[in-house]
């Protein structure tokens, strides 16, 4: 394999294939289905398998972070995945974003210890506050609109930790009820951005399956509250 | 020893450059029996005359200094140095011009991404020829093109560059809002292209649904005229324009391979009018698209209307070798 040029899929026509995310949407992402009349019992249980054949769709079950990427080099013609995802790989993965799923809200936060001045302080001492994160690309973006510096260092566990040990100032993170945040003594200093679960198309089934495509939006697009 | 090269570079062997060879040649045959003579031009050019090209465009090319302080670039693409051949070498000649070319072009790419910085472009130029007869004529030899290579499943997405250029300023929405609109569409942010679209205050309900329902429009004929239901006179004119290049596909018999798409917008700053994307259903990247640049030679001091497409031959080969594998898989 050459790493220059993206790997192509084998686009055979016959079922659509759809991404799935693993994790935090994955009931709901059932739920979803199950409303547009596909029978997901079979996922529910404590199957291993990655592939699934649902009437005529296949799904591929994923970590929410790789959907972008099969869906991009079109081995998924469509996807289901976070908003947050898409805005931590903004620009890495060319793939449409044709549909609010409104599930799984979220929000991308700004966090602190609470009654803690450091980051502040950091900020007028020091010239800029340490932030700990999983999402450096939507922190680093957020402090340079917002006109602020900041040393943004990427963990990959639990991100609470890092102010309460003392690696970092404040956190950026995502914020479902607050419940975790609430439970290491951090608040939320600012709001981010919002984020739902998005579906997502690869650019040529969008084009050449475009009626099977818009046809599973429909069915897909939430009632307007 | 590994000596590395940089990312986004590849070496060739011999089996793949036999194969590309092969493909070079069908399609330079294929290109002279049109009329498309072959040109080559430098493969650094003065950064001014890409500027001059480009107007504004994302597409980065690689610039630096040479021996005398003069700036440079590798050409991001052939059609804006054919513009220049035109103005500079044929300037006493009658249109139009018909050129060929096969070539390596070089972009910048972003880091830790699969891109390439090097690739080969093959493809005409039509200079001189108004639409719609020079759009249908470079369509034509392009559905020829890809079925002499072997893609006779390939499909050509035709849109209009122009459309939501002048559809915003007929709705009057300028300035930040518009940027933002056009941008949403261009990533094809749906979801985004709503948000953006809800910010502008004074849309009334009817500019609203059009620009939120013309870039859902892809397919037959029948699209032109769902978009002519919504109305206004930057939809009509381009559906118009649209509708005279699809009646001359029909007359050359390539209109049953093309998909009007009313989504598309290319990311060069120079195309006018008529924009192609091609595609092929065992690939899922685009594997070469064009257009109408009527502007573009003007830039140069010789305006006069023209078309090209280029096609990224790695890809069309690679779509090559994934057609063939369907087809023995098919055969069992």
């Amino acid at each position: 394999m050459t790493p220059t040029v993206s790997a192509p899929r084998t686009r055979s026509g016959g079922a659509l294939k759809l991404a799935i995310p693993r994790g935090a949407l994955w009931d709901e992402t059932l739920d979803a289905l199950d409303r547009i009349g596909l029978d997901t019992a079979e996922m529910r249980g404590d199957s291993r398998s990655l592939i699934f054949n649902l009437d005529g769709v296949t799904l591929v079950t994923m970590r929410p972070s790789d959907v972008p990427t099969y869906v991009e080099s079109g081995a998924a013609d469509l996807g289901i995945t976070g908003k947050d995802v898409l805005l931590e790989q903004r620009g890495d993965h060319i793939v449409y974003e044709i549909l609010d799923l409104a599930y799984g809200a979220c929000r991308m936060v700004l966090a602190g210890r609470k009654g803690d001045e450091s980051m502040g302080e950091s900020e007028r001492r020091v010239g800029g506050m340490r932030i700990a994160t999983k999402y450096p690309h939507i922190a680093e973006r957020y402090f340079e609109e917002t006109g602020r510096q900041a040393e943004v260092i990427e963990v990959k566990g639990s991100v609470e930790l890092a102010p309460l040990a003392g690696l970092a100032d404040g956190i950026v993170d995502l914020v479902a009820t607050g419940r975790t945040l609430e439970e290491n003594g951090l608040e939320i200093r600012e709001e981010i951005a919002g984020s739902t679960a998005r579906l997502v198309a690869n650019r040529i089934s969008h084009k050449l399956r475009a009626a099977e495509v818009d046809d599973l939006v429909e069915r897909l697009r939430p009632e307007k509250p | 020893m590994i000596h590395p090269i940089p990312p986004g570079t590849r070496d060739i062997l011999p089996d793949e450059m036999r194969e590309l060879r092969a493909l070079q040649a069908t399609l330079v045959d294929l290109f002279e029996g049109y009329g498309y003579g072959q040109v080559a031009t430098p493969t650094l050019e003065y950064d001014e005359v890409l500027q001059r090209g480009e107007g504004r465009s994302g597409v980065g090319a690689y610039r630096f200094f040479d021996e005398r302080g003069e700036l440079l670039a590798l050409r991001s693409d052939m059609t804006i140095p054919i513009a220049r051949l035109v103005a500079t070498r044929f300037g006493d000649a009658d249109p139009p011009h018909r050129f060929s070319y096969i070539g390596n072009a070089y972009r910048v790419v972003r880091p830790q991404r699969a891109q390439v910085r090097q690739f080969l472009h093959a493809g005409i130029e039509l200079l001189g020829s108004p639409a719609p007869e020079g759009t249908a004529e470079i369509l034509e030899i392009l559905s020829v093109s890809l079925d002499a290579v072997g893609l006779n499943r390939a499909v050509l997405g035709l849109g209009d560059a122009d459309l939501y250029r002048q559809l915003l300023t007929e709705l009057g929405v300028e300035g930040e809002h518009r940027g933002r609109i056009l941008d949403r569409l261009a990533e094809h942010n749906l979801v985004g292209l709503e948000m953006a679209v809800d910010e502008v205050e004074g849309l009334d309900a009817h500019g609203r649904e059009t620009l939120l329902r013309l870039p859902g429009l892809r397919g037959g004929a029948e699209i032109l005229e769902q978009a002519r239901d919504l109305g206004g006179v930057a939809v009509e004119r381009a559906t118009q324009r649209l509708q005279q290049t699809y009646d001359q596909l029909v007359e050359r018999g390539v209109a049953e391979r093309v998909q009007l798409d009313l989504s598309l917008l290319r990311d060069l700053g120079y195309y006018t009018g008529a924009i192609v994307e091609v595609y092929d259903p065992a690939l899922g990247h685009i594997l070469g698209g064009g257009g109408r640049y009527d502007d573009l030679v003007g830039r140069f001091g010789r305006p006069m209307p023209a078309a090209g497409f280029g096609l990224y031959l790695e890809r069309v080969h690679l779509a090559q070798m994934e057609e063939e594998r369907l087809a023995r898989e098919a055969d069992g």
